[in-house]
């Protein structure tokens, strides 16, 4: 029921906007609003535009809002929109104006995805609070004079993200944002425009769904155990492309998989991932590829889809709880779902066909259909077939089938979607390059890598204000410390030699053994006391005595894995009150003696040193490893120590404990050798990295890795307490090693 | 020596022959050479030698090795009743004095001091020496030793001698292939081949996965345990879960995904 004119000049005149583009849609907008809204919803609609058109940012927000806002109150309730119009009205306070039309674009979507008036409240006073506390001003406590340097691309990812998490994700996603680069406004826009690594981080963190970066080892087991195959999986997410959502699909060198899959159904996540993965291998082990030169595209889609059908059949053979899983995935569109007189049907058709040979109960009668599942079911009943000969199926029944309207641009795409099957690219040989079909990517040659460094290994960092771990924080690079003359290190054992020697016997005596006891022997180093004394009553009794009356011991070995960790920082350049040496140098000495002695405690010792230039390179040097021995080589990089930068011990620590973890010790041990305080140029809140090295010492502790910190500086400073408790001894001089070590020992054995 | 009548094999127990291992042991047998029979848990080894002692008609002696063994347990010991003391033989002494089969399973179980006391029965003189009697036993010219082993997860300290192991001629045993298998499954446990034929597919698969993180894939006796759980009735994914994929992991991935290597065979 259309409004009068009359009605309409009515409702005109309460609208005071003068735009004339207005008027071009005015009317639809009335019609429309009239029949959702309630009299008072429809003079709140007007009401609500003419204040957008009173803020002064042109005509585009006042469209938008007469567009948009009927449905979205018609779901969610009259009252949104006075909220809308409210906002628009706070934010046009502000020097963020500009984002006014984007913020009004998103609220489609927001309606959409929130569901209900509570959220789009909160939704609205979120996006105005990070409004407020991005704008800044230079001067004074004035209001906000200079824009948020980021809400406009908050707003503009804002749609994408609510697809991907829940509002409280993506709260929490906000506020991360918020805590670390509230000052940075080069960072802010990086992070909220989803381009920073650790933004990324954090929206997986925040993500629903069956991640596949929690599933890879079952994935990597399922494709092992019923396929045989060991594959190469790649994760690619659909939440950073909007423009081309990505499909899977497998080649040489590997295969792409979604980063996350929701439930669908009764199919959980991870049973979708086993539906994708068991396509692949069906086609990885039947299909042949064919030469695309001579077929049209429609040709080669009905192609494609017969060869998905056929190689799903033979995996049914084997599997046939498979044909469960697919069906539940696959969709069924209803046979009268496309009008082949106004648009293509093409895709219609070849979905109904492909739910048709999978699952035998379909509905549908079209003969043609009908037809072609029985020659697709003789053929498969045949012993060998293969994908040229599906192929020719596929071209008899585009040939059968065909219709005007399949060239026409207006496709029918609802519900012919398979999502797990891939996108066959690897079915098809090009002879020659067409320009008719996407053309794959020219290989790229990778420039060579300059550096001769590894590549990073990235650690997360404690963050004790907001109690979370920063994603993949700091950047360490390893490698071989530099060597020097391995001589230096021979002087300084000999200058020492008595206290090596000392050191020696100290730790001989020290060695946790594990004694082992081994009973009933009837040979053996001692008498076994309880069943020489039961045999000699089963003796005296007349039954048969146990002969089996010694026993004997044998050593279990070695098995403490040591690691040495030494501070190289540039404090330790200094020479400490009462001491004739730096601190390097009694670092040096230490180590020297410590390495010497050690190496007759356990075979497994390893030496590596730290320093740190910001959080985005954290150096490793490794200077002994677990597998070489004690000798000139090793001495030689011990003597060629050097102290600089800065100390960030946390991700030091963890590298180290990722090391130890990896043998094979029944005790582990990490020695710390550091000066004390742990910090960073990049850091303005010195207590962060204590507390950060404090949490990475409790993470040893659940990694089974005793945590020892060797302090060398006579004035120690209380935070070493803080980071290792009661585990942590001062040396400042050489001749105290042989005291305070075996104090180590003890501990650790106890 | 009714004794003996206890170690004969009376009824034909139920083998499947795979390759050509009987006309092997046959030959082996007729020259008394030991045997050393290895292969995985559960593919058939202690059913072999059981079907070959029948088939040849001799007793079979068996001795299930463990670490507490020692060579008195083979050789034999002293008594005390009330008369004094008796000696009494070992299962090894007892097998070289009639005539029988020894066969030591799993060997490697068996501390080494324990194992050195066959080796005088396996070389030429086919003697054992019984120190604590005094007594040389000649064995029975029909005697002969079969040991059983499973390479594989012995660690470096529980391994057989090189100067045991080259007394012995081997035979390696395996799990049978697909058809085979299900066959001897059907058979041994009277269940029908459909049924026999998706428990071996549900086996391929753990052992597809044999080094990465299974120890061991699953051997043909749980199959023959599975298939008696189906025939009392139990629904074939229950009887798989408790018969083929709870007792050989605790992982929670792997059996994630053989439980659903056992949805995907068993519609």
């Amino acid at each position: 029921m259309s409004l009068s004119e009359d009605d309409l000049r009515g409702y005109r005149k309460r609208l005071t906007c003068n735009f004339k583009q207005i008027d071009q849609v005015f009317g639809d907008c009335m019609n429309q609003a009239v029949t959702t809204l309630s009299p008072k919803g429809v003079e709140d609609y007007l009401d609500g535009a003419s204040l957008i058109c009173m803020v002064g940012r042109g005509v585009e927000p006042v469209l938008s809002y007469l567009e948009e806002m009927p449905e979205v109150a018609r779901k969610l309730g009259e009252e949104t929109l006075t909220l809308v119009s409210q906002s628009v009205w706070k934010i046009s306070r502000s020097p963020n104006g500009k984002a006014i039309p984007v913020f009004l674009q998103t609220l489609a979507e927001a309606s959409r995805r929130l569901g209900s008036r509570e959220l789009l409240e909160r939704y609205c006073a979120k996006v105005l609070e990070f409004m407020e506390r991005t704008s800044s001003s230079i001067h004074g406590n004035q209001s906000a004079t200079i824009p948020s340097p980021s809400l406009i691309e908050l707003l503009q990812r804002l749609p994408g993200l609510l697809h991907e998490l829940s509002f409280e994700g993506l709260n929490n996603w906000i506020e991360y944002g918020l805590a670390n680069y509230l000052h940075h406004p080069g960072r802010q826009r990086d992070y909220f425009s989803l381009q920073s690594a650790d933004s990324r981080a954090i929206m997986q963190r925040e993500r629903h769904g069956t991640l596949y970066a929690d599933h890879e080892r079952k994935l990597d087991l399922y494709m092992k155990a019923l396929w045989q195959k060991d594959e190469l999986f790649v994760p690619y997410s659909r939440a950073f492309d909007q423009l081309r959502k990505p499909a899977p699909y497998f080649d040489d060198r590997g295969i792409r998989v979604p980063d996350v899959y929701e439930d669908k159904g009764s199919i959980s996540g991870i049973d979708r991932y086993r539906a994708l993965l068991a396509h692949v291998a069906a086609h990885k082990r039947w299909t042949t590829p064919v030469i695309a030169d001579n077929y049209s595209p429609f040709q080669r889609v009905a192609i494609e889809m017969f060869e998905d059908s056929r190689v799903e059949y033979l995996a049914m053979q084997f599997y046939p709880g498979l044909r469960r899983l697919w069906t539940a995935l696959h969709p069924a569109p209803g046979e009268d779902d496309c009008d082949p007189s106004i648009e293509s049907c093409i895709r219609h058709r070849l979905a109904m066909l492909s739910y048709a040979l999978l699952c035998a109960e379909h509905n549908y009668r079209n003969s043609d259909l009908l037809e072609f599942v029985a020659r697709f079911r003789q053929l498969m009943q045949q012993q060998k077939h293969t994908t040229k000969q599906v192929a020719d199926l596929a071209i008899s029944y585009i040939a059968r089938t065909r219709r005007q309207a399949d060239l026409s641009a207006n496709i029918y795409f609802a519900d012919t979607e398979v999502s797990y099957r891939d996108d066959n690219r690897h079915m098809w040989r090009f002879i020659e390059q067409g320009d008719e079909e996407e053309m794959f990517e020219e290989e790229r040659k990778a420039e060579a890598e300059e550096s001769d460094r590894l590549p990073p290994r990235h650690y997360p960092e404690w963050d004790y204000k907001s109690r979370t771990y920063r994603p993949d924080w700091v950047s360490l690079y390893e490698s071989l410390h530099p060597s020097g003359s391995a001589a230096i290190i021979d002087r300084l054992l000999t200058k020492h030699h008595v206290l090596v020697k000392q050191l020696k016997q100290i730790f001989d005596l020290l060695k946790p053994q594990q004694c082992v006891r081994v009973r009933y022997q009837e040979e053996g180093s001692e008498l076994d006391l309880d069943v020489a004394i039961s045999s000699l009553i089963d003796i005296r009794s007349g039954a048969r005595p146990d002969p089996r009356i010694n026993m004997s011991h044998h050593r279990d070995g070695r098995d403490i894995a040591v690691m040495l960790l030494l501070d190289l920082s540039e404090s330790l350049n200094r020479v400490p009150d009462g001491c004739s040496q730096t601190i390097l140098e009694l670092s040096q000495e230490a180590v020297a003696l410590l390495g010497y002695a050690v190496e007759h405690l356990g075979d497994e010792f390893a030496i590596a040193g730290f320093s740190s230039n910001t959080r985005h390179e954290v150096r490793y040097q490794h200077i002994k490893g677990y597998s070489e021995h004690w000798d000139d080589m090793v001495k030689a990089r011990l003597a060629a120590m050097q102290a600089g930068y800065s100390t960030r011990m946390g991700a030091a620590i963890r590298h180290a404990a990722h090391y130890l973890e990896a043998r094979r010790a029944d005790k582990k041990l990490l020695l710390i050798l550091t000066d004390g305080e742990p910090h960073d140029i990049d850091e303005q809140d010195g207590r962060l990295l204590i507390e950060d090295a404090r949490k990475a010492v409790q993470e040893l502790h659940r990694q089974d890795i005793y945590g020892f910190c060797v302090n060398l500086d006579p004035q120690a400073d209380d935070c070493v307490e803080d980071i290792f408790g009661k585990r942590f001894t001062v040396i400042d001089r050489v001749e105290r090693l042989p005291q305070k070590l075996p104090e180590l020992f003890f501990s650790l054995t106890r | 020596m009714s004794d003996i009548d206890q170690y004969r094999i009376e009824q034909e127990p139920f083998y499947q022959v795979q390759h050509d291992e009987i006309s092997l042991y046959q030959a082996a047998y007729d020259e008394r050479l030991p045997v050393m029979i290895k292969g995985p848990t559960g593919c058939g080894k202690s059913r072999f030698v059981e079907y070959m002692a029948w088939k040849l008609n001799r007793p079979l002696i068996t001795v299930a090795c463990n670490d507490d063994m020692t060579a008195s347990d083979l050789v034999g010991r002293f008594l005390l009743d009330s008369n004094g003391t008796r000696w009494l033989d070992g299962p090894l002494t007892t097998a070289a004095r009639i005539g029988a089969i020894c066969y030591l399973d799993e060997v490697v179980e068996a501390r080494q001091d324990t194992t050195v006391v066959i080796h005088p029965l396996t070389d030429h003189r086919r003697t054992l020496p019984l120190d604590k009697k005094g007594e040389l036993v000649a064995a029975h010219p029909d005697f002969q030793l079969v040991i059983s082993y499973n390479p594989g997860y012995q660690s470096l300290m529980k391994d057989l001698k090189q100067s045991t192991k080259q007394r012995f001629s081997a035979m390696t045993f395996d799990y049978p292939d697909t058809a085979l298998e299900a066959e001897i499954v059907s058979k041994e446990t009277n269940s029908p081949l459909d049924v026999a034929m998706r428990l071996v597919r549900v086996a391929k698969t753990a052992r597809n996965l044999k080094g990465h993180g299974l120890d061991e894939g699953i051997s043909t006796r749980l199959l023959a345990y599975a298939a008696r759980l189906i025939n009392r009735g139990v629904q074939p994914q229950a009887a798989c879960r408790m018969a083929l994929v709870d007792p050989i992991t605790d992982d929670a991935d792997i059996r994630s995904t053989l439980n659903h290597a056992i949805d995907a065979v068993f519609n």
